[in-house]
């Protein structure tokens, strides 16, 4: 029995420690979210190996435990103390409640700390000038409009490299949730509201970009190429568009936006109705009886406050 | 007359539904068709459809459960399956549609009615027997309770073949939950699955509550309830107050699709963002819910399998009801990424991870327990150390994604698909199999086969480790959760190793089904005459195995935490009145059968649109209730002639045992002195 007992303890840590390495080492390559190619996904890759060095030291005792006691004190071995009593031990506590409280406090700190760092609201510092992309979704379909040079493409987004990009998202339809995994953080997008998100590519290269949230049936292929060129490709890339015979307006979105559960191939507009985003945003607002966009921004500024948040706000808990 | 419900909704075209209802429609004939040729009906009415007895209700939990865990295992092996094969310009088998009602399916199923019913069954049988009662406070309710939960496992079951199931995932998913994206029966079956057997959980919750604190034994104070009493009050009070927020939730959703309202919609003032947040305040007490008994279920096993007192019993029971209190702080972090200001999801962060501290300190107070303990390596001890590894695994990863900054890249990903599991799997799953086969005996008077429960062990600690460590791989790959297929071919060997895991898994069910039978057939080699079938320490081993219907014939007094070792160890225990007392119990009642009846079937008008069958059933479910409460019959008495009768037979059947014991290891000691005289020769 105990012998049996101790090669499959063995056994067991080995495999574990294997598929741990695994993770860590093997396939390391191919984990874009670790090795990743962007900005603030660098400092993500980070504080995620940081988390989990610290963690170890709360984890790796346990195996160890485990795997000792089971051998020691298991009932065969009559040689071992045995202390049928021994309920208390005021260092023992001291150790289990003191450890995990100051790798908490350790990482508490980290997570203040990176949570401001890592704020998807927070605009990256670059010498480039930013590009703003409004990102709109459907439940199955990503629109990039670039209100700056007034195009828009349909699953597909160009951008150059070591520029920063400053997203406004919306959803036309359901909830959806925008990532690149190489180049970092998720934001979702929904209906009637405005979420931010800022991501920087700090290499050349096509990059994958999936919907995260489940949104019909046409969520499993709501993915896009995220394409980081030179300037000089993106200048070229918009050349491109701008030949494009189609244009974007509400319209025409409402029409891509009613055909549920498609998957469009890549479209391009070579010119996009002024204001595009905030009135797919106010497409659900009508309701209200609110005044027009433009006299909103008069009223309010950029930022809406208090009640009119919803509108194109921050998304929630302001 | 039918509403919406035409012969059409039948998928007929379908051969993998088609498949799945006839197996199961040719089950059900197979049993009834038995039941009549044996004239069981009687039998099954008596005994176990009208029972008020906690025991026998709490069986019946398991037995759903153990049902229902094959239906979502189908549902998990159909997604592995999909996404093994689903990968390039491969659509799979499956059609998006079918795979988005499998995963809701799978998730609805595992939640509600595996882990629910599988915990309550044990609170049911072992809280009573470990408080030294007699019944549970209100039995009448704990039937209603559970045959609600039938009634929405009920629905379940018939979404399979009439119909379809929700797609929009165990969580539902606003507002594609909406009539707007969603003007199908699916989402209904879900909501009303979830809200039947919701009010039967919580009614559950309130009958616990009031049992553990009225009904414990004299000399039982707080600070002397065995752990998993304890545990099992924290995720009571945690159901009383969190199943009214699901109820509510789930009240205004229905509101939105039956009567046009607009709580979770786009446009008309509608927020999505409100069912997010309603969702997680249930949905993270929730996981506390089924894991926190888990916890209490690891605590009797590692002492008695140590057979040693519990290390730091304080410290575990202030380490619970901390968790139980911070369960309801961090619900924000299942959303970090909705574009919360950073103080939001700083403080849910940091709230989420200091429930870190008391789960570790209860894994290190655990292995203290075993620490110069005698442990003996039975198949529940199997599972414990099973649980500690692997739970520790799923805690980092939990630590991880407390920490917003790391969440916004690994969430909705299979990451989070592999860190929930790897909590739920051995953190709760694995203390229901644990509990099962350590009061197994207690239930039914025999052992369950070591063998095959050690088989069964491996087969779900390996193939759990080979299905969900890929995931956390693939998770850091991008891959999203849900995905009914994917162009990236990198991901698919480990979808396939997946795949792989799964059906291991499949071989540790196979494994505990075999056991099952192969006990039952050993039953009499396997059997327990002493009602303490492990060396127990607490209370439910002091009587007999099975107990008799009123599970101690004189109340014991407690005297200390380990109230049974107490016992033993001053002679006291087995003890062997001369004279009893008459013993008041509650009588057998049609009501809670008769309520789930009705609310099936209002559960199914209301999915269809049956007006007057809605009707009927809600006015059925509303007399019978004032029947029930106006009816005066308060239980009748077992006589104390009768009571010395099953108490005189238990011993004897214990002293036989106990002669038949002593001969056999009297003989096995002859057969070593022959061979030790052999080989002196």
């Amino acid at each position: 029995m105990s012998s049996s007992v101790k090669k499959k303890g063995i056994k067991f840590l080995k495999g574990t420690l294997l598929v741990l390495m695994a993770i860590f080492a093997g396939g390391c390559k191919k984990m874009v979210v670790l090795e990743s190619k962007g900005a603030v996904g660098v400092e993500q890759a980070f504080l995620i190996k940081i988390a989990f060095l610290l963690m170890l030291i709360v984890v790796l005792p346990v195996f160890v435990m485990v795997i000792w006691f089971s051998i020691r004190y298991r009932a065969s071995n009559t040689k071992a103390t045995f202390k049928p009593k021994w309920t208390h031990s005021n260092a023992v506590e001291a150790v289990v409640w003191g450890v995990p409280v100051a790798i908490i406090i350790v990482l508490g700190y980290i997570t203040w700390e990176s949570t401001h760092e890592l704020n998807p609201y927070k605009p990256l510092e670059s010498d480039n000038k930013a590009i703003e992309i409004d990102v709109i979704s459907t439940d199955s379909d990503w629109l990039f409009v670039y209100p700056e040079y007034g195009v828009a493409i349909v699953n597909q987004m160009v951008f150059p490299v070591n520029t920063p990009l400053n997203f406004r998202l919306t959803s036309g339809s359901v909830m959806t949730s925008f990532f690149i995994p190489a180049l970092g953080s998720q934001m979702y997008a929904m209906a009637g509201m405005q979420t931010k998100l800022h991501l920087m590519a700090n290499e050349v290269g096509v990059f994958r970009g999936h919907n995260m949230e489940y949104s019909g049936n046409g969520y499993a292929g709501m993915n896009f190429n995220a394409i980081s060129t030179t300037q000089e490709g993106f200048e070229n890339w918009l050349k491109g568009v701008k030949e494009s015979t189609d244009s974007l307006s509400v319209d025409r979105f409402k029409d891509i936006n009613s055909m549920f559960n498609m998957n469009h191939p890549v479209t391009s507009f070579s010119a996009v109705e002024p204001d595009l985003f905030n009135k797919v945003v106010m497409e659900n607002m009508h309701w209200m009886g609110m005044p027009e966009h433009s006299e909103m921004e008069e009223k309010y500024g950029d930022e809406p406050k208090g009640s009119m948040h919803m509108m194109h706000g921050h998304g929630s808990m302001h | 007359m039918f509403g919406k419900l035409s012969l059409s909704d039948i998928p007929f075209h379908d051969p993998i539904v088609m498949g799945a209802i006839g197996s199961s429609t040719i089950g059900a004939v197979v049993i009834l068709g038995l039941m009549t040729y044996y004239k069981k009906w009687g039998y099954l009415w008596t005994e176990w459809l009208t029972t008020v007895d906690h025991k026998k209700i709490g069986i019946m939990y398991i037995i759903l459960a153990g049902v229902m865990l094959l239906r979502g295992f189908a549902d998990a092996v159909m997604m592995r399956a999909q996404q093994a094969i689903a990968a390039g310009g491969n659509e799979g088998y499956l059609t998006a549609h079918h795979f988005d009602q499998v995963f809701g399916a799978h998730g609805t199923i595992m939640i509600i009615f595996v882990a629910m019913p599988f915990i309550i069954g044990l609170m049911n049988i072992i809280i009573p027997l470990q408080i030294g009662a007699r019944d549970v406070a209100f039995p009448v309710m704990n039937s209603v309770s559970f045959f609600l939960t039938v009634a929405g496992a009920g629905l379940m079951m018939i979404s399979l073949g009439v119909g379809e199931f929700s797609n929009t995932g165990w969580t539902g998913l606003a507002p594609l939950f909406e009539k707007e994206f969603n003007p199908g029966v699916g989402v209904d079956y879900w909501a009303w699955a979830f809200q039947l057997s919701g009010m039967g959980t919580l009614l559950g919750g309130i009958n616990f509550v009031v049992t553990i604190l009225k009904m414990r034994a004299p000399g039982m104070s707080l600070m002397k309830m065995p752990l998993f009493t304890w545990t099992s009050l924290t995720s009571s009070v945690l159901i009383i107050f969190s199943f009214p927020v699901i109820t509510g939730a789930l009240t205004l959703l229905t509101l939105d699709r039956y009567l046009g309202m607009h709580f979770f919609t786009n446009d008309m003032g509608g927020n999505m963002m409100m069912w997010n947040n309603l969702f997680w305040m249930w949905g993270h007490p929730e996981v506390y819910i089924v894991i926190l008994p888990a916890f209490g279920i690891f605590s009797e096993v590692v002492s008695t399998f140590s057979s040693k007192r519990l290390f730091a019993y304080k410290s575990l029971v202030w380490a619970t009801a901390v968790i139980m209190i911070l369960s309801f702080t961090v619900w924000l972090h299942h959303f970090f990424t909705m574009g919360n200001t950073v103080n939001v999801n700083v403080f849910f962060g940091i709230t989420t991870m200091l429930i870190a501290i008391p789960t570790g300190v209860k894994v290190y107070d655990w292995l203290f327990t075993m620490y110069r303990g005698r442990i003996r390596f039975t198949s529940p001890m199997y599972w414990m150390l099973g649980f500690l590894t692997a739970f520790v695994i799923g805690g980092m990863t939990g630590v991880l994604m407390a920490i917003p900054g790391a969440d916004y890249v690994v969430h909705n990903s299979v990451f989070l698909v592999a860190h929930y599991h790897n909590m739920l799997i051995p953190g709760a799953l694995f203390g229901y199999f644990a509990g099962f086969s350590y009061w197994f005996p207690k239930m039914f008077g025999f052992k369950l086969d070591e063998k095959w429960g050690k088989r069964a062990f491996w087969g779900w600690m390996i193939g759990f480790l080979v299905a969900f460590m890929p995931l956390y791989a693939v998770g850091f790959m991008g891959m999203p959760r849900r995905a009914a297929h994917y162009d990236d071919l990198s991901w698919q060997p480990y979808m396939i190793t997946a795949a792989i895991g799964t059906a291991i898994v499949g071989l540790g069910i196979a494994c505990q089904v075999i056991q099952l039978v192969v006990s039952f057939r050993k039953r009499e080699e396997l059997e327990d005459a002493t009602g303490d079938a492990w060396d127990g320490r607490t209370l439910e081993w002091a009587t007999a195995s099975p107990p008799p219907e009123y599970n101690f014939a004189v109340v014991p007094v407690v005297g200390d935490l380990d109230a049974f070792w107490e016992m033993k160890e001053q002679g006291t225990a087995f003890r062997h009145y001369p004279v009893y007392a008459d013993i008041h119990m509650p009588k057998n009642q049609p009501y809670g059968v008769i309520i789930g009846g009705l609310a099936l079937g209002l559960g199914f008008a209301m999915i269809w649109y049956i007006w007057w069958l809605a009707i009927a059933s809600l006015i059925g479910i509303i007399a019978t209730i004032i029947i029930s409460g106006s009816n005066d019959n308060d239980g009748y008495l077992i006589p104390a002639s009768e009571v010395k009768r099953i108490e005189d037979l238990r011993f004897d059947r214990m002293a036989q045992a106990k002669k038949e014991k002593e001969e056999e290891v009297e003989k096995l000691s002859k057969e070593e002195v022959y061979e030790y005289s052999d080989k002196n020769n």
